[in-house]
């Protein structure tokens, strides 16, 4: 197809030699390298592009960069889909396909425009009026019409198959921008020998240099731009980024980037990432981001054709892309006449509709001197028009601009519309600087700096290139000074521009009688004048609450185009100042974040690391079933031929009761704790006695925090003289050491104690059941394994064919039962040989299902019990507490609540039928048919298959517990719809003696 | 995210610590009779100042130490960070 719209003379930056075509709403077009989706479509003569937000209505280009608030397509289809996306920012790449959004069933044709015509029922905060009755509609009427109604594209509903990094960098100085001043400081700095990081948005450098007729040095603008940054590039230390979007401002400097690597690349490489986000750490940060150029208000200025003047520049200069053959430019300044003077230069006949009653600038008058037709006093009234600008009501503003003089209509086919320059503030704001409204540009401007940030160029207010070049130079060298202590002064180049001359600061068109033209504000969020006219008249006076009931300034677009407008129109409406109503918070992100370069690589199992014992490889080629605990990753059950995991659980459980079993306890908690204080610390902090433990033996102990409430348990063995080893839970383990050294650093530095975590220096494995002790006597030959070589809770070294290990004599199972530990390389070593030489005695290997069974039936507790909130006293564990010594929660546990005599308790709970196991979370009652909220009594805890009795059996913490054995009570679970009569009976439902683990 | 300077390793990124609360508060000594009210003051009650608030981090992936951090909390300025037993 013929590029209508395309100048043929080869003006602009794109690459003519090489066409590259795409789709847009299943149209093929073609443009050529170096154009956005916007340039392209332009050129093609396409302008409606979307259909806006609330009322559908037709929507075409404003912008030719991130300030675009309509623009917004959804990009290829299926996984790789991408919703919202700024046709002015997606760069033309071969085979793009694009279709417009918040449109059915067609963007010229849509239904969903019926909200245009019955806009008289979603005025501003039509929300909170509408849906607030009948309460019941809402939850099956209106919430799915809003939800379908709600956003804009479609979400892709699969992974995202691109691939994203993270980088973290540091630099001395961060310069955010590459127009005139953000090139000139970043030129000076790194001449003076700091570290630079220059980052550009836009795919080309330069800013302004690109579309300005200036000269810097005796070159144009653009030759100085491109020389500046040849010479960064080749400076080794200077960092320059193009395509890369600084979108976040947040403390102690940390920048956030988002670069775009790989969509505008025909052939990427597979593994090239899709974007990569920065984290900078700079120690100044320059922002010259320069500024975007604001709106008139005017009836229907939202219809496709109207658009900023410097955008219609922008697609000459940069593109040769005409966005109109009969253009009309609306200014209230002098930056319009640049437009109209380019049209001119490409054989267009542009008509200027200017406010002011006249100008003498000089630019006015080369404008004169090209015959350009300029109107002044007037403004434009109406854009006539559907899916397209096709005649302007121009009207003569009468003496006080509050009415007009008279009308007539202009044919037309675009309006660049130009109401001055808001300078781009948002990264400033982000930063902490309080900003102050500049009077003379009639727009806010930062002002006392809160980190080490400067604003400099147009982003500070400042609109003259020499100006703007000598503060950049000046900025540059102070900075680079201040940090490298070196001291070389770089002077501005001189520079050449046209003089600008005052600007009107008129801004919103009145309606003519008897009209009631929409006048749009925020073209994102369809906010039209009388929006924001009855939030006013409904008593919203703060902006944020206007900002809030009517959606101004928010979203995506964070009211780039329509901040200023919004805040004048309720300034002018509330007879205040500007500066008096203050503005909305700036937030970041500047520019939408794609989630997947928020995520980078951290996705699915590269979310948090995966930590495996040093057995795991056995496990896995034994038929386990894994679980995950906290990060690791623990064999559940071992399976065998098709049982599931309750069968699983009882063989194995079953196995270690009658035979003996083999469990890997390789991620309980290790902390090696050396030093002469030690046992006293560990005095303070168990709640039981420590000073009298013997070397070569173990205890089992509790620590509280300071309010009393049970940390952790776990035994602790004297291994020598200074020297312990303690034992905490797997989900723990971290907390407990970091606790430790709490009170090792922070409240006792005076106990000479170190600690160290173990955990993955150590292999560990639990051998449990009647048959441990012949076993280890065969693993052991030299070492005297008998009940009196190794007493119950007895500790030794010892020699595993020639491997140094470790024996202890502990429990978990209740059952006879050890845990041997080898350094971690030898863990599959001591695996193999244990069940090589348990083949005699039927040993068996048993997962964490089985682990509960046995301690679950034994009345051991676990994490399911020490669940933040139970005293030891809770869980029958008031003999650890020490009479005769303080320690680290004690004072607490005389507080009101903890001496109550009714406090829930551990007990154990028995289905009547002896057949249905209880479900975990089950609440405890009295009467199962009562009215709801049904009183709870208490919660079952843990549950398990008692292979000791073959029938169901629960822990609970129940309330008054101990005087309730024996009393039947109903478990409810509401979320598995069961009611099961129970009988509460003792925790310890096994050997409630101990015997086994003294046998 | 903050840069700390850790008194043991430098400046390092907010991610590797983690914040330990108000480090005026002492800690009671053991052993010692103390009112109900001192202790809830000690175990639940702490001041939230606008401004400056002397404060525990620990370098949780990093040396492992306690250190203490003088912090703005209106601005998240810090003005200084010392070992625990140094004055801030």
């Amino acid at each position: 197809m013929f590029q209508n719209f395309r100048l043929d003379k080869k003006v602009g930056y794109i690459n003519r030699d090489k066409k590259i075509s795409f789709s847009f709403n299943g149209k093929k077009y073609f443009g050529y390298e170096g154009d956005t989706l916007a340039s392209a479509l332009l050129a093609n003569g396409v302008h409606l592009v979307g259909r806006s937000f609330k009322y559908h209505r037709p929507r075409g280009f404003i912008a030719a960069g991130v300030d675009e608030p309509n623009a917004h397509v959804q990009l290829y289809s299926g996984a790789k889909t991408e919703p919202n996306a700024v046709a002015t920012t997606v760069e033309l790449v071969e085979g793009l396909v694009a279709k417009s959004q918040n449109c059915w069933p067609s963007v010229s044709f849509d239904f969903g425009e019926i909200n245009n015509l019955l806009n008289k029922f979603f005025p501003a905060g039509f929300y909170y009026k509408t849906f607030m009755w009948p309460k019941s509609f809402w939850h099956k009427i209106y919430e799915p019409i809003i939800r379908k109604a709600a956003g804009l594209g479609i979400a892709p509903l699969k992974p995202d198959p691109e691939r994203y990094e993270h980088k973290f960098e540091y630099c001395d100085i961060l310069v955010v921008g590459s127009g005139p001043s953000g090139l000139a400081s970043a030129l000076a700095a790194a001449k003076n020998g700091a570290k630079i990081i220059l980052a550009e948005d836009k795919p080309r450098f330069g800013g302004s240099l690109l579309t300005d007729e200036v000269t810097i040095g005796n070159k144009k603008g653009k030759e100085w731009a491109d020389e500046t940054i040849l010479q960064l590039q080749s400076m080794p230390n200077v960092i320059v980024k193009n395509r890369s979007q600084v979108f976040g401002y947040y403390d102690h400097n940390m920048m956030v980037m988002c670069e775009r690597i790989k969509d505008h690349i025909e052939k990427p490489d597979k593994f090239t990432p899709r974007q990569k986000l920065w984290y900078i750490r700079a120690k100044e940060v320059i922002i010259s981001t320069g500024s975007i150029e604001r709106p008139l208000v005017f009836g229907n200025n939202d219809r496709p054709g109207v658009m900023l003047a410097s955008a219609a520049k922008e697609y000459m200069k940069v593109y040769g892309v005409l966005v109109g053959k009969k253009p009309i430019i609306f200014t209230n300044n002098d930056s319009g006449y640049d437009t109209a003077i380019e049209f001119k230069k490409n054989g267009i006949d542009p008509l200027i509709i200017d406010i002011r009653k006249s100008s003498e600038s000089s630019i006015v008058n080369e404008a004169k001197s090209l015959d350009i037709s300029i109107k002044f006093s007037h403004g434009v009234v109406n854009a006539k028009g559907h899916l397209k600008v096709k005649s302007a009501t121009i009207g003569k503003l009468n003496i006080d601009k509050t009415g007009y003089e008279n009308f007539e209509d202009v044919n037309c086919d675009c309006i660049c519309v130009s109401g001055n320059w808001t300078p781009t503030v948002h990264l400033s704001s982000q930063s902490g600087n309080k900003l102050k409204f500049d009077d003379k540009i009639n727009a806010f401007i930062p002002n006392q700096s809160r980190q080490n940030e400067s604003t400099i160029g147009s982003a500070s207010g400042s609109y003259l290139l020499n100006e703007n070049l000598e503060q950049g130079f000046k900025k540059g060298y102070d900075l680079s000074k201040k940090i490298t202590k070196n001291d070389l002064k770089t002077a501005a180049p001189i520079s050449n521009e046209k003089s600008y001359g005052e600007q009107d600061k008129f801004w919103c068109m009145p309606l003519p009688n008897n009209k009631n033209y929409k006048r749009c504000v925020d073209f994102q969020n369809d906010v039209y004048v009388s929006d924001i006219e009855l939030a006013v008249r409904e008593g919203f006076r703060s902006i944020e609450h206007v900002k809030r009931y009517t959606t101004l300034g928010m979203a995506t677009d964070q009211g780039r185009t329509s901040n200023l407008n919004g805040l004048q129109l309720v300034s002018n409406i509330e007879k205040k100042i500007v500066p008096e109503v203050g503005h909305t918070t700036f937030r970041p992100p500047y520019t939408p974040v794609t989630i997947g370069a928020i995520v980078g690589r951290e996705v699915g199992k590269h979310y948090r690391p995966t930590r495996k014992s040093p057995m795991h490889s056995w496990h896995e080629n034994n038929n386990s079933v894994f679980v995950d605990a906290g990060l690791w990753l623990r064999p559940r059950y071992y399976k065998q031929d098709n049982e599931t995991l309750a069968d699983a659980a009882k063989r194995e459980a079953n196995n270690v009761r009658n035979n003996v079993g083999i469990c890997d306890v390789t991620s309980l908690g290790k902390i090696d704790i050396k030093g002469p204080d030690s046992a006293e610390f560990l005095n303070r902090i168990y709640t039981n006695a420590w000073l009298k433990l013997s070397i070569g033996k173990a205890r089992y102990g509790v620590m509280l925090r300071e309010d009393g409430i049970v940390l952790d348990d776990g035994t602790t063995t004297r291994i020598s003289e200074n020297h312990y080893h303690m034992t905490t839970t797997t989900a723990q383990a971290a907390n407990v050491l970091t606790h430790l050294e709490y009170y090792l650093q922070v409240v006792w530095p005076e106990l000479s104690v170190n600690v160290l975590s173990t955990t993955e220096q150590w292999a560990g494995v639990a051998l449990a059941g009647p048959n441990s002790r012949n076993l280890l006597s065969q693993l052991f030959p030299k070492t005297d394994t008998s009940n009196e070589g190794i007493p119950f809770m007895g500790y030794k070294k010892a020699d595993l064919f020639g491997v140094p290990a470790r024996i202890f004599r502990i429990s978990f199972s209740g059952e006879l039962a050890y845990e041997i530990n080898v350094e971690s390389g030898y863990g599959v070593f001591m695996w193999e040989k244990i069940m090589q030489l348990g083949k005699e005695t039927n040993i068996e290997p048993y997962g964490t299902e089985a682990l509960s069974t046995l301690r679950i039936e034994m009345g051991h507790v676990a994490g399911s019990e020490i669940d933040g909130r139970v005293i030891p006293s809770d869980l029958s564990l008031d003999g650890m507490l020490s009479k005769k010594k303080d320690f680290i929660g004690k004072r607490s546990l005389n507080r009101e609540a903890f001496i109550n005599p009714n406090r829930e308790k551990i007990v154990g709970v028995v289905p009547l039928d002896k057949k249905t196991m209880i479900p975990e979370g089950s609440h405890l009652v009295t009467d199962n048919k009562a009215s709801l909220p049904n009183p709870k009594l208490g919660h079952i805890s843990a549950s398990c298959w008692s292979v000791e009795y073959n029938n169901p059996f629960s822990l609970a913490i129940l309330k008054d517990g101990k005087k309730k054995i024996g009393e039947k009570l109903y478990a409810l679970s509401p979320l598995k719809n069961k009611s099961i009569p129970v009988e509460i009976v003792s925790s310890h439902y096994v050997d409630p003696k101990g015997k086994r683990v003294r046998s | 995210m903050l840069e700390i300077k850790c008194p043991y390793c430098g400046k390092r990124s907010q991610n590797e610590f983690s914040y330990g609360g108000d480090a005026s508060v002492k800690r009671p000594p053991l052993g010692k009779e103390i009112s109900d009210k001192d202790w809830d003051d000690f175990v639940y009650f702490r001041k939230n100042p606008r401004g400056n608030h002397s404060e525990l981090w620990h370098h949780i992936a990093g040396c492992r130490q306690w250190f203490k951090v003088l912090r703005s909390t209106v601005t998240h300025e810090i003005f200084k960070t010392a070992k625990i037993n140094e004055d801030l």
